[in-house]
């Protein structure tokens, strides 16, 4: 049996299993800055306890395989606080975003701190209060420097999505997968689902590597002055 | 002169880090349209008096007034009093991600409130004010150091201030950029601007302060006109200083 017709027949669903992957990719990264951004704040301007919350919750799932959360939240404590309703991709999406948000915490928080002192004083010295230069002094120098490494966190993402096929979150492998148990044919499908993760990864790296360049600034960040 | 006249009264003020005394009771007046120059060896507190001023560094004790309203212990109040002080410092320290003009834009938007129109046409008048309006639209990183420096001169003036403190403003240039930023002073000066000047430059104190103030160990040794502390007999402590200077130079 040759592999294109397969793939044709199948499309429907291989295409259903990339929104899927794209799906979970994009939930996972979003909720990662929306938690990843305060929290890197908390790390820096906080008070102790916003610290100590902070880092507890970066020490948690970033101690924890992926798996290990994956089936934490999926049995346990989803359903414990009553949201044992929520479906696989739901849970995937916001477990994956909730790691995401502990390892983008510290790439913020890295490039936060990496902001020259100057520029808050100088802010500061010119009636700006603290919030308001961090929103218009700080933030847009910190989100420069941290974009080249939060790129990282794309791939990351795409390739850790692929365990949602644990708790049977219908993603791209779990397509895979089902084809193969169709078909026989293991290899071929495999490295067509291996071939669409490179796709996905390089397009994704290409998009943010673009945006790099678009938001960058003479000078700066790059170390080329 | 009555005491209408003075802009900033500087009381006692007292600052420590880490258990060593830098500012041991300092106190002085400004009068609106002066300049002070402060000069005095490295580690003698003239950095950390002019940040005491607008509590980047809050002092341990002592007040400071601007137009007769207490600046210490004002609490949220600060950032109104800092908008009427502004200051300029040794690395510039411009918004490395904003161009020239929307450095001086920036606060006034921020803390003014003004519309994008207004504070585009005040940005673009105070960096004509520098002789830096053609380079508006570059980068920090485009500029020389004497032109940052000017671009941060224009970023206080923006504020409409009663006065400027300005620290070390040409210590981290080459003499002939120092040349363009104290030019620019000069005219800031000769235009009835109130300045407060940490600065090395004896020349600059000389042709244009009305006071210069010579501290020595966290205190004011020696005031009076450069004139005064050059020439009169009774005053020898900045002269020993500026020998010291002048023969390390030669050296």
């Amino acid at each position: 049996m040759d592999i294109l017709p397969i793939l044709i027949d199948w499309s429907p669903y291989i295409l259903s299993g990339v929104a899927s992957t794209l799906g979970l990719v994009l939930t996972a990264l979003g909720l990662g800055i929306l938690l990843g951004l305060p929290m890197a704040l908390g790390q820096v301007y906080g008070a102790w306890p916003v610290r100590a919350v902070v880092g507890v919750y970066v020490w948690f799932f970033r101690g924890l395989p992926i798996l290990v959360l994956l089936f934490l939240f999926w049995f346990g404590i989803f359903p414990a606080i009553g949201l044992g309703h929520l479906s696989a991709f739901v849970v995937g999406a916001v477990v994956l975003g909730l790691r995401g948000a502990a390892y983008q915490s510290q790439i913020f928080r890295g490039a936060i701190q990496s902001v020259g002192e100057g520029q808050m004083i100088a802010a500061r010295s010119l009636g700006m209060s603290k919030f308001t230069a961090i929103q218009s002094v700080i933030l847009p120098q910190a989100m420069r420097i941290a974009l080249p490494g939060w790129s990282n966190e794309y791939p990351n993402i795409l390739t850790d999505s692929a365990v949602c096929y644990a708790i049977g979150v219908v993603e791209l492998l779990t397509i895979t997968s089902r084809i193969v148990t169709q078909t026989h044919m293991t290899m071929p499908v495999y490295l067509v689902a291996a071939g669409i993760f490179i796709i996905l990864n390089y397009g994704g790296l290409k998009f943010l590597h673009g945006l790099e360049k678009r938001v960058a600034i003479p000078g700066f960040g790059t170390g080329a002055t | 002169m009555n005491d209408n006249d003075i802009v900033l009264r500087v009381e006692d003020i007292h600052k420590s880090f880490g258990g060593i005394e830098v500012l041991r009771g300092v106190s002085f007046d400004v009068r609106r349209g002066e300049t002070k120059v402060f000069i005095g060896p490295s580690g003698t507190g003239k950095s950390t008096l002019l940040r005491c001023i607008n509590q980047l560094t809050p002092p341990d004790r002592g007040r400071v007034w601007l137009d007769g309203e207490e600046v210490t212990n004002s609490g949220a109040r600060i950032n109104h009093f800092r908008q009427k002080i502004g200051m300029v410092f040794q690395n510039f320290f411009l918004f490395d991600h904003l161009t020239a003009v929307k450095n001086v834009e920036l606060a006034l938007l921020k803390v003014r409130g003004m519309s994008k129109a207004e504070a585009r046409e005040k940005a673009l008048t105070e960096l004509r004010q520098v002789g830096m309006e053609d380079w508006a639209e570059h980068y920090p990183a485009e500029l020389s150091g004497g032109q940052a420096q000017r671009v941060s001169i224009a970023r206080a003036l923006a504020m409409d201030p009663d006065v400027i403190l300005f620290d070390e403003p040409t210590s981290a240039l080459d003499p002939e950029l120092t040349r363009e930023v104290l030019e620019v002073m000069k005219k800031l000066a000769k235009n009835g601007m109130t300045m407060l000047v940490v600065t090395h430059e004896m020349g600059f104190a000389c042709s244009v302060a009305n006071e210069v103030l010579f501290m020595e160990n966290g205190v004011v040794a020696e005031q009076g006109s450069p004139d005064l502390l050059l020439n009169d007999p009774r005053f020898t402590r900045m002269k020993d200083f500026i020998g010291r200077i002048d023969s390390r130079m030669s050296d």
